[in-house]
């Protein structure tokens, strides 16, 4: 195990430098002009030239590329050429904020998907069955743009209960930092809780029908006890797996939920970015993304081995 | 169970009514605005958005009002000299946000950093300014490289706005994330993509008619989650309210909206010379290109796309612009004149256009309207939308025959014509060249007299509408939506909101 831990590891810094690469050179083929949106409606001619100049638009591709990817090694990510601050300080100042997001979202995916799945296992076919699986289904189909707008107009402009967009910082009020992220956090967490619904509910069906789960039965345990001890931490491994995936797509989801909520993270950060041609901002932001993502998955890997024993001599 | 859970969320968070994203002190107006500024320095800044919030950072020599007059603010009076000319008497006992004084060195400190600073968007705007002179602490002088009047203009927005010389220099590059000006608000935090902050300034020249302690700006993109932000109380005014939401605003018992003119237009731009493409029958003959615009029916547009609320218009100037030249009206839709054109052409119909259009849902629904219309005349238009700074790739680089664009507009005339149809102008994407109408226009600048060039500008209109480099379609409305709390709201047709006299009821 700690061999294959060694060589996944191993496996990170290759895997950033194709992302680096890959995300410099996809959006070099994004049509428009970065100097074009900088110089402003009047588009002076001098202006144009000079930001050109200034911004290394005027030299070959591949220096440009080796002058960002050499800064960022000495953690340079660079200057965001729309509002003129550091990428590193956008992204230290929006990468918490998608956190508490995407931790809020999961953990509210989780408390609605597993048990869901696992009451719509155990009850097999029955009407809870059934309701849990239209719920599921619901939740994968509705947008989440559509949802997010629903409940502005629902739980902000008609009951009035929670302020429809902006962002608390935790450490400032929690009061109104969960007051203001509740809403994206549910809209954000709901597909997932579809997904995790679904996967707990055919992990959960293959375990029950194992022979340790009759075994279990047979020894006279009480039903509760063989469901959650017995048949569910062994349904957890592939759920773990697909969780952590789709912790990395949270992030990636926010990118809408944080647009209709207008919360400052890394969504909004990277839509805006795109819109605006603002190429430093967009590279630090997908880097650091790429890096979260890699981190995560490699947490699985570890969760695993916690879960299920028997890959610890793998 | 979701919505139980969400309720119960909800509760156990419970607000009194809405509350609101930060703690703010009494009298904070909480002005939703469409984007995230750029840098918030009047030098580099080229922003919409960022101009709303100079209006209350930023005070600037002289202003507009509400009849396009240009009127002191820093400034207390102006005259020209000569032709090249403009002496400026500045205010006494102006501060800057950090307790300097504005005084002549400052103004002409605040010029040359318009010419001179890496990156400047000034520096187009004011280029006909050959050097200033301080002729005593509050007398300054502006000495043109040759007769220019659109250039006082220039003043009533960014190039106008008088920065602090010590903070600039401080600061240097990075003077836009802690900018120190002479308006009405001082600069407190900014938290990009979030929220902008700005407090009242005690020692500002005109305290007695700042009634407001705090403004907060809030970015938020999407013009329907504006207004139900404002629906919800989180906001007190926001700007730019799409048409169509008029109706719900106006529904509304707790908001308003204010209604009233706009310094643009928007416009199909023709390609006539540029880019490498084949050039087809709209680029090369006029009389295609007049068909065209027979074929159109402006004010169905206006009807149909906007519900009437907009002005058609055949001129680069609004119906309200002491520039407007009365006698140039919007041609009528005249089908048999525009097949007659297009048989005298010899072109062979239907004749297929292409017109490139950004992917807004409004400007989607003109396309079809003109495509429908256009049909009837013989032409089969493909429309193409394209999004917004793709478009402007591909307009700068001929990469189009027909593009539907406007423009947001400017106080004086020269601002929304000069650039855009003036041989070589960096503007004029169509490429088009008439010797006539350049020196035409170059006489609106040496001259002075408003009178003289509107007369000017319509020969200009009459010559520009029968070459149709630019088909100019309509004129639109600001639209700003508020509380009902809140009162003083001056409108004026830059479409800013100016913070000084507003006043926000408890």
């Amino acid at each position: 195990m700690r061999s294959n831990l060694g060589v996944r590891i191993a496996q990170i810094l290759p895997t950033l430098v194709l992302v680096s690469i890959m995300v410099f050179c996809l959006q070099q083929l994004m049509p428009g002009d970065p100097a074009l949106v900088l110089a402003g409606e009047e588009r002076d001619p001098a202006v144009l030239a000079q930001i050109r100049t200034e911004l290394w638009l005027d030299r070959p591709l591949a220096m440009q590329y080796f002058h960002w990817i050499g800064n960022v090694l000495q953690g340079d990510l660079g200057f965001s050429w729309r509002i003129r601050e550091p990428v590193l300080n956008l992204v230290i100042a929006k990468l918490p904020v998608t956190a508490q997001l995407g931790l809020m979202a999961f953990v509210i995916a989780i408390c609605i998907g597993v048990p869901m799945g696992i009451v719509s296992a155990v009850k097999k076919n029955s009407f809870w069955d059934y309701a849990a699986n239209g719920i599921g289904l619901a939740g994968l189909s509705t947008p989440n743009f559509w949802l997010g707008i629903m409940l502005i107009l629902v739980v902000s402009v008609q009951l009035g209960w929670l302020p429809p967009s902006g962002y608390v910082p935790l450490t400032e009020d929690w009061r109104q930092s969960l007051a203001t992220t509740i809403m994206p956090a549910f809209v954000l967490g709901n597909a997932l809780a579809a997904v995790l619904m679904r996967h707990t509910r055919s992990a959960m069906l293959t375990a029950l029908e194992q022979d340790y789960v009759r075994t279990a039965r047979a020894k006279g345990l009480l039903e509760i006890r063989v469901v959650l001890r017995h048949a569910l931490r062994n349904a957890l491994v592939p759920v773990v797996t697909l969780g952590a995936l789709e912790l990395g797509t949270l992030l990636s989801g926010a990118v809408l939920t944080e647009q209709v909520f207008s919360i400052p993270g890394f969504g909004k950060l990277i839509v805006d970015a795109v819109f605006n041609r603002d190429y430093p901002v967009v590279q630090g932001v997908v880097l650091v993304t790429a890096t979260v993502y890699i981190s995560l998955n490699l947490i699985a890997d570890i969760a695993y081995v916690f879960l299920n024993p028997r890959l610890r001599n793998a | 169970m979701r919505p139980i859970l969400l309720m119960a969320a909800a509760a156990a968070l419970s607000f009194p009514a809405v509350a609101s994203a930060q703690t703010n002190p009494p009298q904070t107006l909480r002005i939703g605005i469409a984007d995230d500024a750029d840098a918030l320095d009047p030098t580099l800044s080229r922003t919409l958005v960022g101009r709303f919030v100079f209006a209350s950072l930023c005070d600037k020599l002289v202003d507009i009002d509400a009849k396009l007059n240009i009127v002191p603010q820093l400034a207390e009076s102006y005259r020209w000299i000569d032709s090249k000319t403009l002496e400026f008497k500045l205010r006494p006992n102006v501060k800057f946000h950090d307790g300097t004084a504005l005084d002549g060195e400052a103004v002409k400190f605040n010029m040359d950093r318009h010419l001179n600073l890496a990156g400047s968007t000034r520096k187009g705007e004011i280029g006909g300014l050959d050097h200033v002179e301080v002729i005593d602490p509050l007398t300054v002088r502006m000495v043109l490289k040759s007769p220019n009047s659109p250039f006082l203009a220039q003043l009533t927005d960014r190039a106008g706005m008088m920065v602090s010389p010590k903070a600039a220099v401080a600061a240097g590059a990075n003077f836009g994330q802690h900018p120190v000006c002479a308006g009405p608000f001082k600069f407190t935090e900014r938290v990009p993509q979030d929220r902008i902050v700005v407090d009242k300034f005690a020692d500002y020249w005109d305290a007695g008619n700042v009634h407001l302690n705090r403004v907060v700006y809030q970015p938020i993109v999407d013009s329907t989650i504006r207004l139900s932000n404002l629906r919800a109380g989180s906001l007190d005014i926001a700007e730019r309210i799409q048409p169509p939401d008029v109706a719900t605003v106006k529904a509304d018992p707790k908001l308003k909206i204010e209604i009233f003119d706009y310094l643009g237009y928007n416009g199909l731009t023709f390609n006539i010379a540029n880019g490498s493409q084949p050039r087809t029958a709209m680029m090369k003959d006029a009389r295609v290109r007049q068909a065209f615009a027979l074929s159109i029916d402006r004010q169905a547009i206006v009807d149909v796309v906007y519900n009437g609320m907009y002005a058609p218009i055949a001129q680069p100037v609004p119906a309200f612009s002491p520039f407007y030249a009365p006698e140039v009206k919007p041609a009528g839709r005249d089908i048999a004149k525009a097949k007659a054109l297009l048989a005298e052409a010899g072109v062979k119909t239907p004749l297929t256009v292409e017109i490139m259009l950004p992917t807004t849902a409004d400007q989607r629904q003109i396309g079809e309207v003109i495509q429908s219309m256009a049909a009837e005349a013989g032409f089969d238009v493909k429309i193409k939308a394209t999004e917004f700074v793709t478009l402007l790739k591909a307009q700068a680089d001929g990469d189009y025959e027909i593009s539907l664009i406007g423009w947001s507009g400017r106080a004086d005339a020269d601002g929304n014509i000069y650039n855009f149809i003036h041989s070589g102008a960096p503007l004029n994407d169509s490429k088009y060249s008439n010797p006539a109408v350049d020196a035409l226009l170059e006489q609106t600048r040496a001259e002075t007299e408003v009178a003289t060039r509107r007369a000017l500008y319509g020969k200009i209109a009459m010559q520009s509408n029968l070459d149709l480099p630019i088909m100019y379609l309509y004129s639109q409305k600001n639209l700003i939506a508020m509380s009902t709390k809140v009162s003083g709201f001056s409108p004026i047709a830059d479409g800013l909101i100016r913070v000084k006299g507003l006043k926000l009821a408890q």
